[in-house]
């Protein structure tokens, strides 16, 4: 990045340290995007030499990694926490623009109570009234109006019957919207008063603002990403049209990049209304600007503005190669677009908007399955948890990539498993998850695109395009061997993209047949020269050259931009494919320290990984980056191009695990672990005979494949048991089963027991502790270790699980049986490289439960908290380094680290918030205290618990749970807190001269009501701890977890967190919780 | 399957591809554009006239194109009364199209004007080539490489070909404008008819100095500059008036030419909408004018739609002229003005169409001075 010259002043030149606030944990419309915006604004300060630091208390991030900022603050970002370290630190400059709706809503209030003004804090770039009149929708549409620039006919009401009032004068259908929320929160559609009525109650709890709005349901919508600089130059970066039309939330709508369905005035119209809009509202930095577009003429509405980065922004900046975060960051310094210089091509200027040789598709991915009792309809508020991207050179190629990186099973457009649809008209036109399968199955049944288009009104050019990869299957279908397919439909069919296994499907008509075929037809392939190739992102189609190390693969091409050296000397990582539920940001957070490693010991650094909210995709990161497929068959493509030194799967997660035997059997050098260990430790029989073998306890287990069978083990074990079907009908995965009736049940409804289809049944060991341990090794001698306890039972899933670390209450012999396991396995399995065991401990029984042989979930955590970076340890030894074998041990630590999860039930609506044996948490933070209680208190803080002022409503589920709670309850009373109690807990407390007011259940017609002390805000913290370990939909237990998602009310469902929370905030004093930097944890 | 065709480059290189357009040879120079839309405005601009272009951007077609209608001798949709383009090569042709103001398809089009397309070009590789080698000459041939010969538009004076034959007049506005058609965009008429004048609009070497006007406008047009010495002698004439004149694209080229200033060509061209353009004098004609908000450091900077494959040398521009603007990635010249008279330009394309309207502004400038 050029400097300007010397003659022109600065004028921020007086900034020397900067605050950047980071958006917390991963949620449900806050994601792996802001680490992304975050990291890139860190740099460009941190080059301008300016002293950088952070809040945030996503411990996963690249961000929060060491030399990223100068100092770094895990703790929330709440105006509290925010207000102590500018007290603390005296910034010159604070960014609100790069942490989401977290950062940009704890920035307006901080700069209406003053705080800024207090502190003579500057607000870098966008001016913080600027963020104010985008946010409040009547100021908003003011503003607008004064420029001439139409809106979405809006009332902003506040108030109910306000709500029902201004519906009756636009006419149903209406859309609801919450002022102040993120990713649509509390917003949806409501097609009479009725729906209106419980939409509106339920928003007004998130905002105290509702904004009723015309239905503009069916237009196109289109985006725009707007830059301007203080001296007024303005640039659009890129612009995006949704494939879902109006009605579905952005989030949750496929879209592609650039758009496909403007002409040249509709195009440009909007980009001039994009920069009229950004210089009247004073943008300095980025904004997005996101319209609803006629289909049948040139009228528009502007739906809305972000003043801030965004996940469009982060899409926007992967799918142009244009360092959006990086740039509005010197903006906010207060250069100018001309001062900065295209950090692609190097030598043009930033102020130009990039030119696509290509088009990008995202996806979003959703969870949906993980939650019981959630609806699968997709509409205008967020549900999915992550996105992917792909790139080519035609609709097809990239819809089809794209739907395979998704990774849920799917192989593309077409050749995927049946899904059983009642009624493809209704599916078509409420759209749920599964809409583009949906589609596909309504063309196999004969619908025509224009019937399609009248239910979904999804553009028909997508449409056309779906049916050519359609028509394209039907063609291949024609034929029934490899041998027998022509050339050039092989060659249209690749240009379409379909992966070999889909078309080997498409020939033999049998997943198993394919899976054996379809190496055979890459080798025939090949032998016809039919071979992807590799082109750059430039920015600028080719006009100038680049340098650039940004890389995606086509079949719609003839030549390689890339000159290979076959030098040996390249190190590739996968990484780790879409954020989902159970993999996300920690995996980024590997997968760039690994590639960080390979570089600083002189390797080349290549990456695979098709994320774009991700770190790893950022071509800065690495030497190479390919933004593609993570299958056997694209990575053998790389592969193949490359001829790497070696390939690293075990940072990624479990997406490039899963292809350790695959590529191995290709003979692709796989560095660390062998493939065939990875499988002994992935094979539950390979595994737990390795552990017989070994007189390593683990809980007992069987794969059944019959009824009887399964009675005759469970007779064995005794219930509670564990079970893990193959093959699931509806609902979750795994379910713990408590009694015959539970089991029997879930058996019937969710399973289908055969020997096609076994289940596997495990003993479930009740009140027992989880310990994990996350360890390096080399040949089978461990490196380095980290031993962290959980503070729920066992019987929470280990991401959704609050984890301490250092342990705090394990027995000594406790950690010398772990740890003679773990040497014992780690010799066994003979582990390079990084690995996770995970434990059930009673007393000092220790059982083994699971072991991974890749980086987990918690190396971050524990490589920060222990401040020694296990990823790098574990990559240089993967690069076949000798270490030493570091002198620091967690047992030194004089702190302690809680790592926490980050619910997204608000968003799931009618989903039970419980915690069970299937994850369901979306991120986490990791916070450090002094102490214990400390570290729990700012750790629950950050994953947006509140103290409560007042009246506690506690229904304490079963004896065990009641007990863990009494000295809790215990303190709350001390303190003055009112506890109201639902029956069993009343009785209990009282017994044990605990006062508490009775809460009638919500089945009761009495008062006061459980129900209605949430919903008239009476109690502002809930603890419910469910009875049952079956989550079941209708009971009281249900209701009263539902209602505090619902009101915003905090919700414990687990006894040991909500006992040590309580514990925390009734022994602590928020006003005296030190404000520490991670640096001064020493 | 649609017919196999190749596309012959005068080094050797040959591409093959399939044609969607009219099965003739044809044969041109290689140019290309990295714009994402308009390509119905792009294949009747007469700028590309001998021309072959290549669309970067592989989607093409997606929209159709409009059906063409003339309303009071304007184009309603087009840049022209025809396809302008030699031939177009793409990646990825939409066969199919959707939208509401399409009447039919490119291909359709393209055969309806007699044009050749090819799609299933590997268009960036092309691109690439032509960055390195510069502007190539180059053919599409249906059966043989031999079926027509390499020809090099810029020997030709196409300014003649596509300049409209006799004297036109639009609008009935109190202020006239001349108009010189070196191969005008309609655009550009479409821009000066929404203010109060009435336009014109003259063929490319009529004098127009005989005629009575307020202002004069010089057009864009296809191909070297060289050639339109009558021109470029009728605007030296009309100089000496001291009316405003001003130019864009060629326009740019002959004001300056008249100014004593000379042009040359670029190794492949601008031809895009995302030029980068600075405002390098901000003495005369742009102080503040209240376009932009008036700013003590910072420059002035506009993205801009661009098609030209010659430029003007500003270290021969006359001691009476400034280099008004300038391209912020290659440093060319981008528009002149004279220091005291109310003669300006711009290399670039203040009309669009297609492209970004950012300089839109130009024209206001232009009528304020007359």
């Amino acid at each position: 990045m050029q400097h300007p010259s010397s003659s022109i002043l600065h004028s921020q030149l007086s900034i020397k340290k900067v605050l950047l606030l980071g958006s917390g944990a991963l949620k449900i419309g806050e994601a792996g995007e802001f680490d992304y915006s975050g990291s890139q604004a860190l740099k460009a300060l941190k080059e301008e030499g300016i002293t950088t630091v952070l809040i945030n208390p996503n411990i996963a991030t690249v961000q929060t990694s060491e030399g990223v900022a100068d100092k770094i603050y895990f703790l929330p970002v709440t105006p509290f926490f925010v207000e102590k370290v500018i007290e603390k630190e005296r910034p010159d400059g604070i960014l609100l623009s790069f942490g989401g709706q977290t950062a940009l809503n704890c920035g307006v209030d901080l700069y209406r109570s003053g705080v800024f003004e207090k502190y003579d804090v500057k607000v870098l770039g966008t001016p913080v009234q600027s963020i104010i009149d985008t946010e409040d929708r009547e100021l908003f549409v003011r503003k607008l109006d004064e420029i001439d620039v139409k809106t979405i006919k809006s009332i902003a009401v506040e108030s109910i019957e306000a709500a029902h009032c201004a519906a009756g004068s636009l006419g149903f259908p209406v859309i609801v919207r919450a002022a102040y929320a993120l990713g649509g929160l509390g917003s949806g559609f409501c097609n009479n008063s009725d729906e209106l009525q419980a939409l509106a109650e339920k928003a007004f709890n998130y905002s105290n603002q509702l904004l009723i709005e015309k239905s503009l349901k069916g237009w196109k919508e289109i985006e725009y990403e707007v830059v301007r600089d203080q001296y007024d130059n303005c640039i659009t970066v890129c612009n995006m049209e949704n494939f879902d039309p109006l009605g579905i939330h952005t989030g949750e709508s496929i879209v592609v990049a650039p758009s496909q369905t403007l002409t040249n005035q509709e195009y440009h119209k909007l980009r001039e209304l994009a920069i009229r809009i950004i210089r009247h509202i004073g943008i300095v930095g980025e904004c997005n600007v996101q319209y609803a577009f006629d289909t049948v003429s040139e009228d528009y509405r502007v739906i809305e503005v972000n003043a801030r980065l965004s996940r469009s922004s982060a899409l926007a900046s992967k799918a142009t190669g244009y360092p959006l975060a990086f740039v509005a960051a010197k903006l906010g310094l207060g250069y100018g677009l001309n001062e900065l210089k295209n950090s692609v091509t190097k030598s043009t200027t930033a102020f130009f908007e990039p030119a696509l040789d290509y088009i990008v598709c995202k996806i979003p991915r959703w969870d949906l399955g993980k939650f019981h009792g959630v609806s699968h309809e997709i509409g205008s508020s967020m549900k999915s948890v992550g996105e992917v991207m792909a790139i080519g050179r035609s609709f097809e190629e990239v819809i089809q990539k794209g739907l395979r990186m998704i990774s849920q099973g799917m192989h593309g457009f077409v050749a995927n498993k049946e899904l059983d649809v009642d009624d493809i008209d209704r599916a078509l036109s409420e759209p749920t998850d599964k809409r583009i399968f949906i589609i596909s199955q309504a063309l196999a049944n004969g619908y025509t695109i224009e019937r399609i288009h009248e239910l979904t009104k999804i553009d028909l050019w997508f449409l056309q395009k779906l049916q050519n990869i359609y028509l394209c299957a039907g063609e291949i279908e024609k034929y029934q061997s490899i041998e027998s397919l022509p050339e050039n439909l092989l060659r249209e069919a690749k240009q379409k993209g379909f992966s070999d296994y889909q078309i080997a499907k498409l020939l033999f008509g049998d997943t198993d047949k394919a899976s054996d075929e379809k190496l055979n037809l890459r080798k025939r392939r090949k032998s016809l020269n039919i071979l992807p190739v590799v082109k750059q992102i430039d920015t600028l189609a080719a006009e100038y050259p680049a340098q650039t190390n940004y890389l995606y693969l086509t079949y719609n091409g003839t030549a390689n931009d890339v000159h290979y050296l076959g030098d040996k000397r390249s190190i590739i990582v996968l990484g780790s494919g879409a954020y989902r539920i159970g993999s996300s940001v920690e995996f980024d957070w590997c997968s760039v320290n690994a590639l960080n490693t390979i570089r600083e010991r002189g390797w080349r650094g290549v990456m695979i990984n098709y994320n774009p909210e991700t770190v790893s995709t950022d071509y800065d990161m690495c030497d190479r980056l390919y933004f593609d497929e993570l299958t056997h068959e694209r990575v053998m493509d790389i592969v193949e191009l490359e001829n790497p030194h070696g390939l690293i799967l075990s940072t990624g997660g479990q997406i490039p695990n899963n292809l350790a035997l695959s590529l191995d059997k290709a003979g692709v050098p796989i560095l660390g672990t062998t493939a065939a260990s990875i499988d002994n430790a992935e094979d539950r029989h390979k595994f737990s005979s390795m552990l017989d073998r070994l007189r390593i306890d683990q809980p007992r287990w069987k794969e059944l494949s019959s009824l009887e069978d399964i009675d005759l083990f469970v007779e064995e074990v005794g219930f509670p048991v564990l079970v893990r079907p193959s093959y699931v009908l509806s609902g979750a995965a795994m379910n713990v089963c408590s009694n015959a009736a539970e089991l029997e049940q879930f058996l019937k409804l969710a399973t289908n027991v055969s020997q096609k289809h076994p289940v596997v049944v495990s003993e479930f060991i009740e009140n027992a502790k989880e310990i994990e341990i996350d360890a390096v090794a080399n040949k089978g001698d461990i490196v380095t270790y980290a031993i962290s306890e959980h503070i729920e039972f066992a019987g929470v899933h280990s991401g959704d699980a609050t984890i301490q670390f250092p342990p705090q209450k394990l027995y000594v012999e406790t950690v010398r049986r772990i740890k003679r396991i773990t040497r014992a396995i780690a010799e066994s399995l003979q582990i390079t490289g990084p690995f996770n065991i995970q434990f059930l401990a009673k007393d000092n029984d220790i059982k083994v439960i699971e072991c991974n042989l890749r980086a987990s979930r918690s190396f971050p955590f524990v490589s920060k908290v222990l401040k020694f970076n296990f990823i790098e340890i574990a990559t240089r030894v993967m690069l076949g380094e000798e270490v030493e074998k570091p002198s620091k041990s967690e047992f030194d630590l004089d702190y302690v680290g809680i790592k926490a999860s980050q619910f997204s039930f608000s968003r799931l609506q009618k989903a039970d918030p419980v915690l069970g044996v299937d994850m369901a948490s979306t991120g986490e933070v990791g916070c450090i205290g002094d102490d214990y209680y400390e570290a729990v208190l700012k750790s629950m803080l950050s994953v947006g618990m509140r103290i409560p002022k007042k009246n506690i409503l506690i229904s304490s589920g079963t004896v065990h749970s009641k007990l863990d709670l009494l000295d809790a309850s215990r303190l709350l009373h001390e303190k003055g807190y009112t506890i109201y109690a639902t029956s069993g807990s009343h009785k209990f407390l009282s017994e044990n001269n605990i006062p508490s007011i009775l809460a009638y259940q919500p089945s009761e017609d009495l008062k006061p009501n459980a129900l209605e002390l949430i919903r008239d805000k009476q109690v502002d913290l809930v603890v419910n701890i469910p009875k049952n370990l079956t989550p079941g939909e209708l009971t009281n237990g249900y209701r009263i977890r539902r209602a505090a998602i619902d009101f915003n009310v905090p919700l414990f469902t687990n006894s040991r967190l909500a006992s040590a929370f309580i514990h925390a905030f009734c022994i602590m004093d928020l006003k005296n919780v030190p404000i520490k930097s991670w640096d001064e944890y020493k | 399957m649609d017919k196999k065709v190749a596309l012959v480059l005068e080094n050797g290189v040959v591409f093959e591809g399939f044609s969607f357009g009219y099965e003739a040879p044809v044969a041109g120079e290689i140019v290309f554009n990295t714009a994402m839309v308009g390509y119905p405005e792009s294949l009747t601009d007469p700028s590309y006239a001998g021309q072959i272009l290549t669309v970067t951007y592989p989607l093409v077609g997606n929209y159709g194109v409009p059906d063409d209608k003339i309303v009071n001798g304007l184009s309603e949709f087009y840049e022209s009364e025809k396809i302008q383009v030699a031939g177009l090569i793409i990646s990825e042709y939409s066969c199919q199209y959707s939208h509401w103001n399409a009447a039919k398809s490119l291909g359709d089009w393209l055969k309806e004007h007699k044009v050749p397309g090819i799609y299933g070009i590997d268009t960036r590789e092309l691109t690439k080539l032509i960055r390195e080698k510069g502007s190539l000459k180059g053919k599409i041939v249906f059966n043989s490489p031999d079926e027509i010969d390499f020809f090099d538009p810029s020997k030709e004076n196409l300014v003649e070909k596509v300049s409209c034959k006799e004297i036109l007049r639009y609008g009935n506005g109190s202020k006239t404008v001349v108009l010189v058609d070196c191969g005008v965009k309609h655009n550009i008429i479409r821009c000066l008819l929404q203010y109060d004048v009435e336009i014109i609009r003259v063929p490319w070497d009529y004098d127009f100095n005989t005629l009575e006007y307020d202002g004069l406008f010089i057009s864009n047009g296809p191909g070297d500059p060289e050639h339109c010495v009558a021109t470029v002698r009728n605007i030296q004439k009309a100089m000496e008036t001291g009316k405003p004149i001003c130019g864009i694209c060629m326009g740019n080229q002959l004001l300056a030419k008249a100014g004593g200033a000379s042009t040359y060509k670029l190794k492949y061209g601008h031809r895009s909408h995302n030029q980068p353009v600075k405002v390098k004098q901000t003495a005369g004609l742009f102080e503040n004018d209240g376009s932009k908000e008036a700013h003590g450091r910072g420059e002035q900077c506009f993205i801009t739609s661009q098609n030209h494959g010659y430029a003007v040398d500003v270290k021969t521009l006359g001691e009476e002229w400034d280099e008004l603007f300038v391209n912020m990635n290659d440093g060319t010249n981008e528009g002149i003005c004279h220091k005291t008279k109310p003669f300006f330009s711009a290399q670039f394309h203040p009309e669009a169409a297609s492209g970004p309207t950012d300089t839109k502004f130009l024209f206001d400038k232009f009528i304020k001075l007359i």
